[in-house]
């Protein structure tokens, strides 16, 4: 494949191997950016979404050959200060994970989301959620989390 | 008495980390931090904790994080018997070594069993430096007390920990006897809590599980297995899999015989330089299979086979007054049989370990709730001795009773020792759906008579389940004492005439534990059936069971000819004390306005309690169902005697995900079979409950108690599923009797 340049967190890389590689595998077993989960790798479960131009995406169905040109953020690269997003402090704050393997893409989710829509309602936040598995059951803190980010009344 | 052991910082870190680790290594020691770490000595009054020259507390995590906190919770402990000061606590995740005692993180018994030893190690640290100070300073102990990280002399002379480590070293060890425990309101810490020691790491990505885990010329592996378990390789082809670019090799991996325990199930691997390229190798592969002696298996003919063995007279495991008798009577009698199906554990980290073979020894970092499991299970694989294999602990991606089998720890280690590399192994979603260990089926009957007032005179249960000691045992088929007392042997119900009888099932699939395990279905059966019995007394199903409970007293099975191990506990410290669970079941009620509530259309509470773990659990569930038939939890309330709790946050978290858990038992989990193969694949043909299904509000009442530390990861669990049915009644008059309710038609 043609070599292709895009932006991961800032830093602009390049890549010319298997075009139909996702998106995922080359963050974690390329760049050791581990943080973006392997959970389903069918876009079920939602443990590996990152920002692809602002827009929360599966890394695990995102081909190397669609991300040209694209700006790419993952858990690492959220918020300026690494880990001060208003989303990551609310989570810290609210002790939302447990096992924390799906938060990587719960935060990821959340934080397209009140970039979008800065103030959600219960339906939005619902909505957008509905994707992101869970399996230890922080779903009632992680909407709490989104609310305390965004400054909604809980 | 035990010398102390002065452990030089070099050579701990020789003896903990290989020199394959590196990777890893940095991640939890900066370079810098390394050097200076190894200059220094390390005082360790004892296995659990160490503390550094310049005060720091390392306090050893035995036990694995899956969720629940213990990482957390256990060094707290230490902590604070210790009179440390939290902030200069580093905690530090051991491998696995039986000089830590038991490891194998399950059974919601970590705090149970280790609560004591925490506190003795951090007494036994705090006793030692205080003697230390005192011999410092030539003053009698009994005026030095450590407060805070420092020991401070009444004079008001004061000496940090890290001053105090050299002196303290030369100090006898002290005998249990001579430590001095805090009192309940001395405590620093326990009962009261501290964030998580990963939480910012969880919320940057920077945690590391299994499947983070990259070494120094690591390779990947993704591995082809018998869709029928049990099943041989006839023949496979190769070819087209060592084309895909990245792949290096294929390997057979020799398939397992039964018992199968915990070995590598066998099957043909395709080991590459990259995740990706192992599974697109994978996929050309060309593999038949010989399916062996579980084709046939079939689930839906396996829950008629099931129920005909229930309503069969059966192997009798508790007996008290005589229940035929009372049944042949005449009387009015009342007859229920219930069903749950295999389920699969779906942790959202899949199995996922890396091992490296290297000069005869083994070293694997897994994301594995029993580290010296691991060490038995592959040097049984590898004909090798335990003591060769070291097992470092990762964070787990949730265990729920998964990661308690290192069956993909194995395959890693055989893998490495075919490829002369580290190798990663991660399993696919539809390999962990397909080849779990999976919470068995049950089918179950009940009969009950009853007479003034609605109430039971006589109650027989049966269960008939493939047990767990199938898995290593090839001819087992009844049920193991321990999972017989989960829920069965132990009803408490105060009736005169009661029988609980279990009956043969042989598996055809691997069977073992999931998150409450045998609770899961036998809490199912009992608490509907109960909530049936009130509905046909037309009584309050609150009040009806706590009349069927009985006077608070405690229960001694055994005069019934019940063997009850009682969750590994003595009987005396934990009885089975039915006035802790009539308390929590009236704190539910009351919390949740159980009385003021009366069905509505579409709308309906629902009630369970029960008693796993040793800990006692009320729930009670607002249920809501919308004209198409859709089910939706506005709100759950659980009531919770735990015996006494060292850290309610987490304990509370631990109850709000057991209500989601059960949820998905509930609504929509279910494994079946067809031609011995496992019909599920991934998240949308084994779904598990999302944000809409889970309760939009779950709250969580422990009840204070200064009882023995019981558990918490589990119990949440077993009440949610009957409840949740229990409501559909009040509000359908449609009695599920088989999980999950996504297969009856509400509306």
């Amino acid at each position: 494949m043609k070599k292709i340049a895009f932006r991961v967190n800032g830093i602009t890389r390049s890549f010319a191997g298997n075009p139909d590689l996702p998106l995922l595998w080359y963050l974690r077993d390329e760049l050791h950016l581990t943080g973006t989960k392997f959970g389903c790798g069918h876009g079920l479960c939602g443990a590996c979404t990152v920002h692809i131009d602002g827009e929360a995406a599966r890394s695990c169905l995102t081909p190397m050959k669609s991300v040209a040109g694209r700006k790419i953020v993952t858990i690492e690269g959220l918020g300026a200060q690494g880990g001060d997003h208003p989303l990551q402090k609310a989570w810290k704050e609210l002790n939302v994970p447990q096992c924390g393997y799906c938060q990587s893409g719960q935060l990821m989710q959340a934080a397209a989301l009140l970039a979008k829509n800065p103030q959600p309602t219960d339906q939005d936040i619902d909505e957008t959620m509905q994707g992101n598995i869970c399996r230890c059951g922080t779903y009632r803190r992680i909407r709490q989390g989104i609310k305390l980010a965004a400054g909604v009344k809980s | 008495m035990k010398s102390v052991i002065l452990v030089s910082r070099r050579g701990f870190l020789k003896a903990t980390f290989s020199a394959g680790a590196l990777i890893l290594c940095a991640r939890y020691f900066p370079g810098k931090a390394l050097d200076a770490l190894a200059a220094a000595e390390r005082w360790y009054p004892g296995v659990y904790l160490g503390i550094e020259p310049d005060g720091t507390v390392i306090i050893v995590a035995h036990r694995s994080e899956m969720g629940t906190g213990i990482r957390t919770a256990l060094p707290m402990v230490a902590a604070d018997e210790l009179e440390a000061d939290w902030q200069r606590v580093k905690v530090e995740q051991a491998v696995g070594d039986m000089k830590y005692g038991d490891q194998n993180t399950d059974g919601s018994k970590s705090i149970r069993d280790f609560y004591d030893a925490l506190r003795q190690a951090g007494a036994t640290a705090r006793l030692m430096l205080e003697r230390a100070a005192a011999a410092t300073w030539g003053v009698p102990v009994a005026e030095c007390r450590a407060r805070n990280h420092q020991v401070v002399h009444k004079g008001g002379r004061m000496l940090d920990f890290g001053e105090l480590v050299s002196q303290a070293a030369k100090e006898p060890l002290p005998g249990k006897e001579e430590l001095h425990l805090k009192t309940p309101a001395e405590f620093r810490y326990i009962g009261k809590g501290v964030p998580i020691v990963d939480l910012a790491e969880i919320c940057t990505g920077k945690a590391v599980y299994g499947i983070d885990v990259k070494l120094p010329g690591m390779v990947y592996a993704s591995i082809e297995r018998s869709p029928v378990i049990g099943g041989k390789l006839k023949a496979h082809d190769d070819q087209e899999a060592r084309k895909v670019k990245g792949v290096l090799r294929t390997v057979v991996i020799e398939a397992a015989k039964p018992p199968y325990a915990f070995q590598a199930l066998g099957g043909v691997a395709v080991v590459a330089g990259s995740s990706w390229a192992a599974m697109e190798g994978r996929r050309k592969l060309k593999v038949t299979w010989e399916p062996g002696e579980n084709a046939d298996y079939d689930s839906d003919a396996y829950r008629t086979l099931l129920f005909k063995t229930a309503r069969e007279p059966q192997k009798i495991i508790r007996a008290k007054g005589d229940v035929d008798a009372e049944f042949a009577k005449g009387g009015t009698t009342h007859e229920a049989e219930y069903y749950v199906p295999l389920l699969a554990h779906a942790t959202m980290e899949p199995p996922a370990a890396v091992a490296e073979y290297k000069n005869g020894k083994v070293t694997a970092w897994a994301a594995t709730q029993n580290p010296q499991g691991v060490q038995d299970a592959v040097a049984k694989a590898l004909k090798m001795d335990k003591k060769d294999v070291i097992c470092h602990v990762t964070l787990l991606g949730g265990g729920f009773g998964r990661k308690s089998k290192p069956d993909y720890v194995v395959e890693a280690a055989i893998l490495s020792q075919k490829a002369g590399k580290p190798v990663q192994v991660t399993w696919t979603r539809e390999d962990d759906i397909r080849f779990d260990y999976y919470n068995s089926v049950a089918g179950m009957y009940f009969k009950a008579a009853t007479g003034a007032g609605g109430k039971p005179t006589a109650w027989l249960q049966r269960s008939v389940f493939p047990p767990i000691s199938s898995l290593f045992k090839v001819d087992a088929v009844y049920g193991d004492p321990g999972h017989l007392a989960q829920g069965w042997v132990d009803v408490p119900f105060d009736i005169p005439n009661l029988r609980a009888e279990n009956g043969p099932a042989k598996a055809h699939v691997r069977i073992g534990w999931l998150r409450s395990v045998a609770n899961i279905y036998h809490a199912f059966g009992v608490q509907s059936f109960i909530d049936e019995l009130a509905f046909a007394a037309k009584r309050d199903p609150v009040e009806y069971f706590l009349d069927v409970l009985g006077r608070p007293r405690t229960i001694d099975f055994k005069s019934e000819g019940a063997d009850n191990p009682n969750y590994g506990k003595p009987f005396d410290l934990y009885p089975w004390d039915t006035g802790r669970l009539r308390r929590v079941v009236e704190v539910v009620a009351e919390k949740s306005g159980w009385a003021k509530r009366k069905p509505e259309k579409g709308s309906a509470l629902g009630f369970a309690a029960h008693r796993s773990f040793l800990t006692y659990v009320a729930a009670v569930v607002d249920v809501r169902i919308d004209d198409h038939g859709r089910i939706s939890i506005p709100r759950m309330d659980v009531a919770v005697d735990a015996g006494r709790v060292v850290h309610p946050e987490r304990v509370q978290s631990q109850f709000e995900g057991a209500a989601v858990f059960g949820v998905s038992i509930a609504l929509m989990g279910e494994i079946t079979a067809a031609h011995g193969r496992i019909q599920q694949s991934n998240f949308d043909d084994y779904p598990v409950a999302r944000l809409g299904e889970a309760p939009k509000e779950t709250n969580v009442y422990i009840v204070p108690s200064d009882g023995l530390p019981a558990g918490v990861g589990e119990p949440g669990v077993p009440p949610i599923a009957p409840a949740i049915c229990n409501a559909l009644f009040a509000i359908t008059g449609k009695r599920i009797r088989q999980l999950p309710i996504k297969n009856t038609k509400l509306a």
